[in-house]
């Protein structure tokens, strides 16, 4: 699995997509912190972007990697490997190459802003941290939707609704609920709701340690009153890892049960 | 070395493969696998190597069930139809991958030379044409010395010095003693270097035997004839979307 993960990651880390994708952290991080003048307005505003593109990249990236390597895949398959080692060797592959992206985009501005001098070192770390799950997490569900559809077409699409979905379709659909049900006590739905989401998920877990209640929002507080700041950031962090492991479980089903 | 026996495969409502055996035991001869489009060679070659997985039926290697297993594959090389790699990694990369997954020694350098891939063993695989990158996958395949060589289509793009190089390579192989399977629908490269002809139809052995024997049969004068009598003789089952259940007749010109 690492001899493909290696592979991968040779192959990717030469992209011009993965240098554009970096260079535009890298931008963001420098014009916010320089511009903003501190790290915590930084550190919200990137949160704001990273929870919307790194899933949006991730999934796109997952998807165009397996299609296009499809045919190579096949040669892969007739190899001496495990069916489960070339995918994951491939997901790893992807997940960490934008993780490190993510990780020189942002991280460089940040040390040479002083970010180890500061008191905001959890925080930022908190936030490279979600960046990091995000990667991860919508690369694996990329890829196991792409392996579930032979047909391109269909895999880009399903792949760009998953995300479209996550990012904006279930915000609508659970504030719809809350102001629809608000005679009812929410607490308990809002919470299951919105582990149901790994981008909410993220967004709680960064609000949480920044511990601004203005921002925090309604499951924000509800999470922060009902499981106190420790709790909520370990119980969502769980969830997040959880969100990464069962689609990579998916991705196992799948491959060894799929004709190439 | 190989037995298949009964092996069946449907994707979805099209069955390709039908109850089909085959014994391939003797190396040392090159076996071309041929039929029309949609026939099961490709299923056929990708259940040997365990791409595709059968509905029924069992494939030994060696002497032992395939099913579950990838360890065999380190006796089988392959050269698939589509020599598409990862476009960043250079074409020494690739080598090197191939032999970091299938471990031992290759011997890549004399192949090397022979398709006069030097000048472009650093160049980025996304830069090279078809046909170079065609030889890249031949170098890929032939550079192991397994017992078992499958090749997909492998005069793909390449140009006449090349297919010469590949000839010559197959010539060496077949004498070496290594069991050749090749599918491939230029004809005169299977008059020319097949020993031995399975013609797939509708999913199961429909002939096996020498160019001899089955352009006696037909009583066609080529290979080429010989394939149209049987098209001719057979109706085929036209399911171009895998639906179609009605009878037709497949007419050719053989004039």
């Amino acid at each position: 699995m690492f001899k493909i993960l290696k592979y991968t990651f040779y192959d990717l880390m030469r992209s011009r997509w993965l240098y554009i994708y970096a260079a535009f952290y890298l931008l963001l991080s420098v014009s916010l912190l320089w511009l903003g003048g501190s790290v915590s307005k930084a550190v919200i505003s990137l949160m704001n972007v990273i929870l919307v593109l790194v899933p949006l990249i991730a999934t796109m990236f997952g998807v165009m990697y397996y299609y296009n390597s499809r045919e190579f895949t096949e040669l892969l398959l007739a190899q001496p490997v495990r069916r489960t080692h070339i995918f994951f060797g491939q997901y790893l592959g992807v997940a960490g190459s934008l993780s490190l992206c993510l990780m020189l985009g942002l991280g460089v501005p940040f040390i040479f802003y002083g970010i180890f001098g500061s008191t905001e070192i959890f925080n930022f770390t908190v936030l490279l941290l979600v960046g990091l799950a995000l990667s991860f997490i919508f690369s694996a569900i990329a890829f196991f939707i792409a392996l579930r559809n032979e047909n391109r077409i269909k895999g880009f699409g399903l792949a760009i609704l998953s995300w479209l979905f996550f990012a904006v379709i279930y915000d609508g659909m659970f504030l719809l609920a809350l102001s629809l049900f608000n005679d009812y006590p929410l607490e308990g739905f809002a919470i299951g709701a919105s582990l149901f989401n790994p981008i909410d998920l993220s967004r709680i877990l960064v609000l949480l340690k920044l511990d601004i209640s203005a921002l925090m929002g309604y499951t924000g507080a509800v999470f922060q009153k009902f499981l106190g700041t420790i709790i909520g950031i370990a119980c969502s962090a769980l969830i997040l890892l959880l969100w990464v492991v069962i689609p990579a479980l998916g991705i196992k089903r799948i491959a060894m049960r799929k004709d190439f | 070395m190989i037995t298949i026996q009964n092996i069946s495969k449907s994707f979805g409502s099209l069955q390709v493969l039908k109850n089909l055996d085959l014994d391939l035991k003797q190396g040392g001869k090159i076996t071309a696998i041929l039929g029309p489009n949609g026939s099961g060679k490709t299923t056929l070659i990708k259940s040997i190597l365990g791409m595709v997985l059968p509905d029924a039926g069992s494939i030994t290697f060696e002497g032992g069930a395939i099913k579950g297993k990838w360890a065999y594959r380190n006796r089988i090389d392959y050269l698939p139809q589509i020599a598409r790699f990862p476009e960043n990694l250079t074409v020494h990369e690739l080598l090197k991958m191939v032999q970091d997954l299938r471990g031992g020694k290759p011997q890549a350098e004399h192949l090397i030379e022979r398709f006069a891939l030097k000048p472009f063993l650093h160049k980025r695989l996304g830069t090279l044409s078809g046909g170079t990158r065609q030889k890249v996958n031949i170098v890929q395949a032939l550079m192991y010395d397994s017992p078992v060589l499958i090749l997909d289509e492998p005069t793909n793009g390449l140009d006449p010095v090349a297919l010469l190089e590949l000839k010559s390579l197959l010539d060496e192989e077949r004498k070496n003693g290594k069991l050749i399977l090749i599918t491939t629908h230029i004809m005169s490269f299977v008059e020319q270097m097949a020993d031995e002809v399975v013609f797939l139809l509708e999913g199961k052995v429909h002939f096996r035997g020498n160019q001899q024997q089955l352009k006696e049969r037909y009583n066609a004068a080529s290979l080429e004839h010989a394939i149209a009598a049987i098209l001719k003789e057979e109706p085929l089952e036209i399911s171009a979307n895998g639906h179609s259940k009605t009878k037709a007749r497949l007419i050719f010109s053989t004039s």
